[in-house]
């Protein structure tokens, strides 16, 4: 298990313009693969524009409590980087305004930062659709400061997001640190005794899976279906709907790619099972990411890699819903994790 | 470099074939990819039988494609071991069946 993030390590590939610059070397250098923009010309699709806003992300920070292998932000008990209480006020701002149907909160632990409950009893008050809270699940069990954070959000009727790699303790651990599997029953026992993600119940519980390795997650269903199957036989849980979300090659993930000797079969696999039918609907198109300073991102990826939206307004503060409809979508090789398969978002796959 | 007749990179070149017979190489494809989709049996199903067979023809790239294609459905190491037991147990059985073969000839030749 890795015992700190990257950035703490001060890695290499911490930095993001040397992870976007191993991303267009290679393979993609030397033309045995055809770069993002390369692959989506062949079918007309570049350049990729933003569509209506749908969906509006914040990062409330990089702090978490555990520190996953396969991180794509890097999180981790020793990064500090937080929302400040400013921002958030300038992210209110905004849901007040935005036509956007749902919010969705991540980090990090977004729990952690300590103003979280402060800004979703805010939020809430906006009357968004859907209002996402992604939670890695220890959290609650993790001190009892959080022990309560079901009920809060079942007081503002948040819908819970939440990672679980496997159905089983011995993947789960070994992505997401030991004792997370447990932990993680235990919370989710907790929200289905008040219950989040009963069956005829509102209260939206969601599990979020990420392959616990080098190869591309399979089918959404048939995989809902076998975590379904184990978690009611083995610890009588409930959920609503598995999202089967692809690692892309940033960050920690990628960092484990190389290592591990893996980096190009993975980026053959990925672009193997390209679908240009999933170019249409990746989550760039609809969503806007704002990190815990601010700033505006296609997506959380593009966050990551610190790849600013292509508009004139790049700061939340200057938030201009007009102004960023049509931008062109800024890509990357990374870009390929999202359109391979069935396709692959925050919301999961799209078919 | 050591020469080996395996490469692990001609597994992505297997779609190849068909550039040499095009109709018979579409064809195999075609029922290859009819085979592996839900039907009386499910994927996973498929792809724990397609996993045992694959050691049974020592096929590395078969095992390198199905180890992957079975994580990728979440079965886990104790059901592929399984699997391959299944393959070694049928493999070893017909080995040993013939032994029936063997004592009847001993039989038939011995006073």
């Amino acid at each position: 298990m890795i015992k700190q993030s990257l950035h703490k390590r001060e890695s290499i590939l911490s930095k993001a313009e040397k992870q976007l610059e191993y991303l267009s070397n290679g393979v993609f250098k030397n033309g045995d693969l055809p770069s993002f923009k390369q692959k989506i010309s062949e079918t007309s699709q570049f350049p990729m524009r933003a569509k209506k806003l749908e969906i509006l992300q914040l990062n409330l920070g990089y702090m978490c409590n555990q520190l996953c292998e396969h991180c794509h932000v890097d999180a981790g008990p020793d990064r500090k980087e937080i929302m400040t209480r400013e921002t958030m006020l300038q992210c209110l701002k905004v849901i007040e305004k935005t036509g956007a149907h749902t919010l969705d909160l991540t980090g990090g632990a977004p729990e952690m930062n300590p103003n979280f409950r402060w800004f979703v009893e805010e939020a809430s008050k906006a009357g968004i659709k859907d209002f996402i809270v992604r939670s890695n699940l220890t959290i609650i069990r993790a001190n009892k400061k959080y022990n309560d954070l079901p009920m809060f959000f079942k007081k503002h009727n948040v819908h819970v997001v939440s990672s679980m790699p496997h159905w089983t303790k011995g993947k789960t651990d070994k992505q997401r640190g030991d004792g997370v599997f447990d932990q993680s029953i235990k919370a989710l026992q907790d929200l289905n005794a008040i219950g989040y993600g009963m069956p005829e119940s509102d209260l939206r519980l969601d599990l979020v899976h990420n392959p616990s390795g080098a190869f591309l997650p399979s089918d959404q269903l048939s995989l809902e279906n076998e975590f379904k199957k184990s978690l009611l036989a083995d610890f009588n849980i409930h959920f609503h709907n598995l999202f089967a979300i692809t690692n892309l090659p940033i960050s920690r993930f990628l960092d484990y790619l190389i290592v591990s000797d893996n980096y190009e079969d993975y980026m053959y696999a990925l672009v193997d099972a390209f679908n240009p039918a999933a170019v249409a609907n990746v989550m760039c198109t609809n969503t806007l990411s704002v990190s815990w300073d601010g700033w505006m991102y296609d997506c959380d990826f593009n966050q990551m890699l610190e790849l600013k939206v292509n508009s004139k307004a790049k700061h939340i503060k200057d938030f201009n819903e007009e102004t960023l409809r049509d931008r062109e979508i800024v890509i990357s090789q990374h870009c390929y994790g999202c359109t391979a398969g069935a396709g692959s978002s925050c919301q999961g796959s799209f078919s | 470099m050591s020469k080996t007749y395996y490469n692990p990179d001609d597994l992505r070149k297997f779609s190849k074939i068909t550039e040499w017979s095009e109709e018979l190489g579409e064809k195999f494809f075609d029922y290859y990819g009819k085979v592996f989709e839900e039907g009386a049996l499910t994927a996973r199903e498929k792809s724990l039988i397609a996993l045992a067979v694959s050691h049974v023809v020592k096929c590395p790239y078969c095992i390198d494609a199905y180890t992957k294609d079975g994580l990728q459905r979440g079965i886990n190491k104790e059901e592929m071991m399984e699997a391959v037991h299944v393959g070694a147990a049928i493999e070893s059985g017909a080995t040993l069946v013939h032994g029936v073969q063997m004592m009847n000839k001993y039989e038939k030749l011995s006073m």
